[in-house]
């Protein structure tokens, strides 16, 4: 009965990501004829009944003794002796990040429908068609069963992100948004072409369960560590991973990114896409388990990147693009997990995110609501008091970044932080320093945002609602989970077993364990860390609390304070430093080589042809005469060569 | 009577023909000029056509009776040219009352 219920749930996977494809389709093309209510019913019912299977899914996943899954569909490319299939590959990360993806991807569905009631038909009816789009791509990318497959999904979530970036296209800063974050994930996604062809290169195939399988995968199989080929593989895979994941040096399109409609910013660069980096190296943790050289990599990008990015979002104003140099850092956060070692830690931590990132944004989306779409944090105030549902779950979200005990960030951030302790205790104060931060500037946006006197105009104060149901619903339902969401991952120390989401995922990261295994902490280390932090986090938020309770008037920024407010001029220094210099390339280019020169080349030939026939036409004077003079001395030159060549 | 007198005529023929060609404005007079030069090589073909049959060559055969046969080929060309000719400067004369070969440039155009 059992194994009947797997055999059922796999066999219709291919629905999971199909239907989301099928309510892309209808809310895209009959964006015209649908009405809003249709057409956010159905772009929400897909996603539903997808959730729904993805729960089938995942329950048959999870009975005991369940072995992962392939199902290949049909050739997609067969060249020479490489075939690679159109397959899926189903497994317990599989599992929880289609439930991530649906789940989280629903309720903001639901959110948006109220969210986008005030554009046109037309309008509504597109935004869902590419909020369907990405779903479809992005669980094509958990889905598939082979980096090609996974290359589709992740181009394809790229491709809906810059869409809805640029939603609102007759903003030109929107659509150099979304070219911002298409290009600079493109570099990105140069190393992760490369590295496909690297593998077909080596191994002449790209499926997972040929490379990674126990008993005779390719990489699974290598005993050396280290070796240059896979140092090298996995290091294009992780600059893949930055591009997508908004690591340093390629992190400055998230924060632009925010430009897109606020439920896009909670589900795209929050919740889901974001996290892509993550899923790959998670699914790849055997490859990096043989190249440790690329996991103190990762580690070391992931841990500076969590800290320039906290520190940047201590002075922003812009309540969204707190979120997104918040959602910078904590991704910096799974990466150091990722590289010391603690796979199921990390991805723990990307679904503990997924909850109250998603929560920080659509909480953040209904203030921009209330306020009529302003977005700045020194404008508001005082939200709090007509705001009631909002400021709760905005609060608990809080609570749940900050890492305090029991919400959920503090399980998931403290597995990370206790895995990167045993590793190296420098991480950890650097981490736990990071988060510091997290909880300072969490604290500053709650209280600049709900607490204290209205700052910005009549009109607006005036204007201040509670959302309506449709937005509140989705809040508490994410607020509920970052609550308690975290009690997944209870540390061993507290309770035996009690850490289930490493129990489930351990089969996916068994084989990587025999070579990078994170060492258990005394329980006594443990609990001294856990109450360290917490006390640290506790105390810093309570002072950002009260430091900013009574916030009036933005002080004018100096010396470092400016250069943080300025976000430590990184956009500037690309600006100048590769953007300005491939403009003038291309101004160089378009103006003086191909106007000068290959219009130059092409026009002379036109030209001299033209002169020569101008002049080469007065011969025909139209003189029957001359003619037949010519003809003459024509025949007599051919009889004087003749004579000579004799 | 040697060969080489009817070569002197045809040449002087044909440099007439080609004189008279390229200096006269008047069409039938290039035109006559023209059957000359066709005739000087006519009478070129049979004087040598004549030589070769008084030599027989290796098998027995002459080559006269080829060379007869081309001046009639030729003969038949410049009728049919003269046709075509003299028709075409009935119908210059039509157009410009002048056969002056220099109405002709009208054609450059």
């Amino acid at each position: 009965m059992l194994v009947q219920l797997v055999m059922d749930a796999i066999q219709l996977i291919y629905l999971v990501p199909l239907l989301p494809l099928l309510g892309c389709l209808i809310t895209g093309l009959g964006r015209n004829l649908l009405p809003k209510p249709v057409t956010g019913f159905i772009g929400s019912l897909v996603i539903f009944i997808s959730f729904c299977l993805s729960i089938w899914v995942f329950s048959a996943v999870s009975v005991e003794g369940f072995t992962p899954k392939n199902i290949s569909y049909f050739t997609f490319i067969s060249v020479a002796k490489l075939h690679i299939p159109f397959e899926f590959d189903v497994d317990q990360l599989t599992a929880i990040f289609l439930l991530i993806i649906t789940g989280v991807g629903f309720l903001i569905h639901v959110y948006s429908i109220s969210y986008m009631k005030d554009e046109t038909q037309s309008g509504f009816g597109r935004y869902f068609s590419f909020l369907n789009l990405f779903v479809f791509a992005m669980l094509i990318l958990v889905l598939g069963g082979n980096y090609v497959i996974m290359y589709i999904g992740w181009e394809g979530v790229a491709l809906a992100s810059y869409l809805l970036i640029g939603y609102w296209f007759k903003d030109h800063d929107n659509n150099n948004a979304g070219r911002k974050a298409f290009i600079m994930n493109r570099v990105g996604d140069m190393g992760f072409l490369l590295a496909i062809f690297w593998l077909v290169s080596i191994f002449g195939t790209v499926s997972y369960h040929d490379l990674y399988n126990p008993e005779n995968g390719f990489i699974s199989g290598l005993s050396t560590v280290n070796s240059p080929e896979i140092v090298g593989i996995s290091l294009l895979f992780f600059i893949g991973a930055i591009g997508k994941s908004a690591q340093i040096p390629l992190y400055t399109w998230l924060p632009d990114a925010m430009a897109g409609p606020t439920p896009v910013s909670a589900l795209i660069h929050a919740a889901t896409m974001v996290t892509a980096g993550i899923y790959m190296i998670a699914r790849s943790n055997i490859l990096y388990a043989l190249a440790p050289t690329t996991m103190a990599v990762v580690a070391g990008i992931g841990l500076a990147t969590a800290i320039f990015a906290a520190i940047i979002a201590l002075k922003q104003n812009d309540i969204k693009k707190v979120l997104a140099y918040s959602t910078v850092s904590q991704l910096g956060y799974m990466f150091l997990g990722l590289g010391v070692g603690a796979f199921s830690a990390s991805v723990f931590h990307v679904m503990t995110h997924a909850f109250f990132k998603a929560l920080l944004f659509l909480a953040a989306g209904s203030v921009i609501h209330a306020m009529s779409g302003e977005q700045d944090i020194t404008k508001m105030g005082g939200l709090g008091k007509r705001m009631k549902i909002t400021y709760v779950t905005f609060f608990i979200a809080c609570l749940a970044i900050a890492g305090i005990p029991p919400f959920a960030g503090f399980f998931s951030k403290d597995e990370i932080l206790a895995a990167a302790y045993s590793q190296n205790p420098v991480l950890y104060i650097l981490g736990l320093a990071g988060s510091l931060l997290t909880a300072f500037y969490m604290f500053r946006l709650l209280a600049m945002t709900f607490k204290g006197k209205f700052r910005g105009t009549e009109e607006q104060e005036h204007h201040i609602h509670e959302s309506p149901p449709t937005m509140t619903v989705p809040l508490i339902i994410l607020a509920v989970l970052s609550a308690i969401g975290g009690f997944l991952g209870i540390p061993q120390s507290f309770v035996k077993d009690g850490n289930v989401i490493n129990n489930f995922l351990s089969p996916v990261f068994e084989q990587s364990k025999k070579s990078v295994s994170v060492a258990e902490l005394p329980h006594q280390t443990e609990w001294i860390l856990l109450v360290v932090s917490s006390v640290l986090v506790i105390i810093v938020s309570i002072w950002a609390y009260n430091k900013f309770k009574n916030y009036l008037t933005p002080a004018p920024e100096s010396g470092l304070g400016k250069i943080i407010s300025n976000k430590f001029y990184v956009d500037e220094i690309y600006d100048a430093v590769f953007v300005r210099p491939y403009h003038s390339l291309s101004a160089f280019l378009n103006n003086i080589f191909d106007k000068k020169g290959i219009d130059g080349i092409v026009n002379g030939v036109g030209k001299s042809v033209n002169y020569g026939s101008r002049q080469l036409r007065l011969l025909q004077s139209g003189q029957v005469g001359s003619y037949l003079l010519l003809m003459v001395i024509g025949l007599l030159i051919f009889f004087i060569i003749q004579l000579f060549t004799k | 009577m040697e060969i080489k007198w009817y070569i002197f005529l045809s040449a002087i023929l044909f440099c007439i023909g080609i004189i008279g060609a390229l200096t006269r404005r008047n069409s039938i007079i290039v035109f006559m000029c023209i059957e000359l030069m066709l005739n000087s090589v006519n009478l070129l073909l049979v004087a040598f056509s004549k030589m070769h049959l008084a030599v027989p060559n290796a098998f027995g055969a002459s080559m006269a009776s080829s060379a007869q046969i081309f001046v009639f080929f030729i003969m038949i060309l410049a009728a049919a040219e003269v046709s075509v000719g003299l028709a075409i400067i009935v119908m210059l004369y039509r157009n410009t009352r002048s056969i002056d070969i220099n109405f002709l440039n009208r054609l450059k155009n």
